[in-house]
């Protein structure tokens, strides 16, 4: 778990974003998926947090945000502003991103809440969000062509819309995804996956842990080699979770 | 006035009580028919209602408060089946009145879920309530926990007596800033012990984050837990601290048995006779825990314990209070309605505790879920079958010599007890 414990292939620094105020819905478990998958294959993870009012770290390789209530969003609210030059440069330079519900809706160009406020993002990814007081609640299947069948639970009541500067992370079969009119749900924008997708959303969906992680090393290292994570358990976990009802 | 609907109604109960049907269909035929018997019934009640509502906790409070109450001479209604939303009330209250609708009672005591709560406090105003706690439970029927705060929040402004709050829950204690009619009582905990109790802010403290600083400037508390022991806890009140034997296990449980000895004080020192406090410390010696809630039963000779688990640190909470050594372990994890559908709360929770020991059994309709964030936790596990009955079968042919416990979710826990009931003695809750 620490880094240098073992004879590893290099080191992978993974930041979690906010993770004292936007952290529920089990967004830990995409960090430590991250954590135990670099040890599998072979790389030491160094796990990080940044959170308000910290100084931000020099060298970061993938970065992981969660969701959060709207007292939390609105508690990162300014210190997120204040980083924003840095989180773009970094997203522009090919940090690989994990970006759910909330951060995924900060990371985007505006937040508009049902009374008509409008908070900002900081603009990373071409989307933009509007409050509803329609609550969007339920397991999720989507269809991706990166990542093959995407499974995981929503619960959000903000809806996203989708500019041209970005791509959906799929389509939707079963659930609602990022508004519900147009069927898609996600984004996707150089190396960053942004979703509404909880569940936690890595655990069951390896391959995209595995093409952040390969996006990280490969940037960091030149080439990945992957080892032999055992994905028997994902692999039941989600034929069962795609037969769940809604 | 003489009016139909009771009898109707007391009809549909022994009816669906001989088809085993579920506990609330009465309550929603008397509800239908005559919407106003509940508030009628429980507005003649000398010392009017007592809600009891939180996240973890309210059966088995509700429990004590009720056992605490009896122990004074009260006569308590309650809604014991844990069917804890309003037409499981008017159930209840069904099997309790007499045929003419009269219902025999100083107090009635009801555990209500935080939403249903709402609007039973709308129609029947109570005279106390007791708001235990705000955890990450069923996020995905109540949304967010700021919003499950707001329910509680409304429960309170409702009370026309006096509300009890958790000292310790921020976003409990918050409440009494809101008030300004109801009387406000804490219940508390000693600081030695408030790491046992993660609140939900603080649930996933990851490594190297700073500890939460403590609460400056507490209220005062009405009983405050300081000392929790094997067999025995230590309550102050009064200015003086009492040691009394407890039945109840897991920390948890002993926080909320002050948070039913602070409702219990509340409600006896209002008449002319204030609470004996050595009858009522008695009777919380004698509590025992609510069926499925750290219930302890007899397999082979040797103890089962169930521990009903339904969030995040309710989990950590039942992995903290029953350490793992010595005994086989078995989880079981649906997600039925009733569960909670998301599992996205089973990675909220620490398993590293298990890892010495493994789990023997996995099952339920996510069985596979919880094997996974076992590996992720690398905690060795036995058998996955999602199938409960025969999970459970193996689980007890394989430790036959080994005392066992199950943590399972509610939905589980009620499968398991149906299984056990074919091969021990199950108390038959009714």
């Amino acid at each position: 778990m620490t880094p240098g414990t073992s004879a590893s292939k290099g080191t992978i620094r993974v930041l979690q974003l906010y993770p004292r105020d936007m952290n529920i819905y089990g967004d830990w478990g995409n960090a430590l998926v991250l954590q135990q998958r670099l040890k599998w294959h072979g790389y030491a993870p160094e796990l990080l947090e940044y959170n308000v009012g910290d100084e931000f770290p020099d060298e970061v390789d993938i970065i992981v945000g969660g969701g959060g209530q709207d007292s939390g969003q609105l508690v990162i609210q300014e210190d997120l502003q204040a980083r924003a030059e840095t989180l773009r440069g970094l997203a522009e330079d090919g940090t690989p991103m994990l970006l759910i519900c909330g951060t995924y809706q900060l990371f985007g160009r505006f937040f508009k809440t049902r009374s008509g406020s409008v908070i900002p993002g900081i603009g990373v990814l071409d989307v933009e969000t509007h409050g509803t007081d329609e609550r969007l609640i339920g397991n999720v299947k989507v269809t991706t062509a990166e990542f093959g069948e995407v499974l995981g639970y929503e619960n959000h009541s903000g809806q996203t819309t989708l500019g041209p500067g970005v791509a959906p992370l799929g389509t939707v079969p079963k659930g609602t995804g990022n508004n519900s009119s147009d069927g898609q749900e996600g984004a996707r924008y150089r190396n960053i996956v942004a979703s509404y997708l909880h569940g936690s959303l890595l655990p069951k969906n390896p391959a995209i842990a595995d093409f952040l992680i390969r996006a990280a090393v490969e940037r960091k290292y030149g080439s990945f080699t992957p080892g032999g994570p055992d994905d028997r358990y994902a692999v039941l976990a989600r034929e069962h979770a795609a037969r769940r009802p809604r | 006035m003489f009016s139909f609907s009771v009898p109707l109604g007391k009809l549909v109960r022994r009816v669906s009580r001989l088809r085993g049907g579920g506990s609330a269909l009465p309550g929603l035929v008397v509800e239908k028919i005559d919407p106003g018997f509940m508030q009628r019934t429980l507005s003649t009640l000398p010392h009017g209602v007592a809600v009891v509502s939180g996240t973890n906790g309210k059966t088995t409070t509700t429990k004590m408060v009720v056992e605490l109450l009896e122990s004074q001479g009260l006569k308590v209604f309650t809604n014991r089946t844990g069917s804890n939303f309003t037409r499981g009330v008017a159930a209840a209250l069904l099997g309790e009145v007499d045929w003419r609708g009269r219902l025999d009672a100083d107090i009635a005591v009801l555990e209500l879920d935080e939403a249903h709560a709402v609007h039973f406090v709308n129609r029947v105003p109570p005279r106390y309530s007791l708001l235990l706690n705000v955890l990450r439970d069923q996020l995905d029927r109540f949304g967010e926990i700021d919003k499950t705060a707001q329910l509680l929040q409304h429960i309170a402004s409702k009370t026309t007596g006096t509300v009890v709050l958790n000292r310790e829950d921020p976003r409990v204690a918050r409440i009494a800033d809101t008030l300004d009619g109801p009387d406000v009582r804490y219940f508390g905990l000693d600081d030695s012990l408030l790491s046992t109790f993660p609140n939900d802010d603080e649930l996933r403290a990851g490594p190297g984050s700073p500890a939460p600083a403590p609460v400056q400037q507490k209220p005062h508390a009405d009983v405050v837990l300081r000392r929790v022991g094997p067999d025995n806890a230590d309550f102050e009140y009064d200015g003086g601290t009492v040691t009394t034997g407890m039945k109840l296990r897991g920390v948890y449980n002993i926080f909320n048995a002050a948070a039913a000895l602070t409702l219990a004080r509340s409600i006896c020192g209002s008449g002319a006779a204030a609470a004996d406090h050595a009858t009522l410390l008695t009777a919380l010696s004698q509590v025992a825990p609510a069926f499925g809630r750290g219930e302890s039963l007899v397999v082979d000779g040797l103890p089962l314990d169930l521990v009903l688990v339904k969030n995040p640190s309710g989990f950590r909470l039942g992995l903290k209070s029953f350490p793992a050594g010595g005994y086989a372990t078995m989880i079981a994890i649906n997600d039925n309605y009733a569960d909670g559908r998301d599992m996205s709360w089973l990675w909220d929770v620490d398993f590293e505790s298990l890892r010495a020991e493994g789990v023997d059994q996995v099952t339920g309709s996510r069985a596979y879920d919880m094997a996974l964030r076992l590996q992720y936790d690398e905690v060795a596990v036995g058998a996955v079958n999602t199938e409960i009955a025969p999970a459970l079968a193996a689980f007890i042919a394989a430790a036959k010599d080994k005392p066992k416990r199950i943590f399972c979710t509610y939905t589980a826990m009620l499968a398991i007890r149906r299984e056990l009931s074919k091969i021990t003695t199950v108390e038959v809750v009714s």
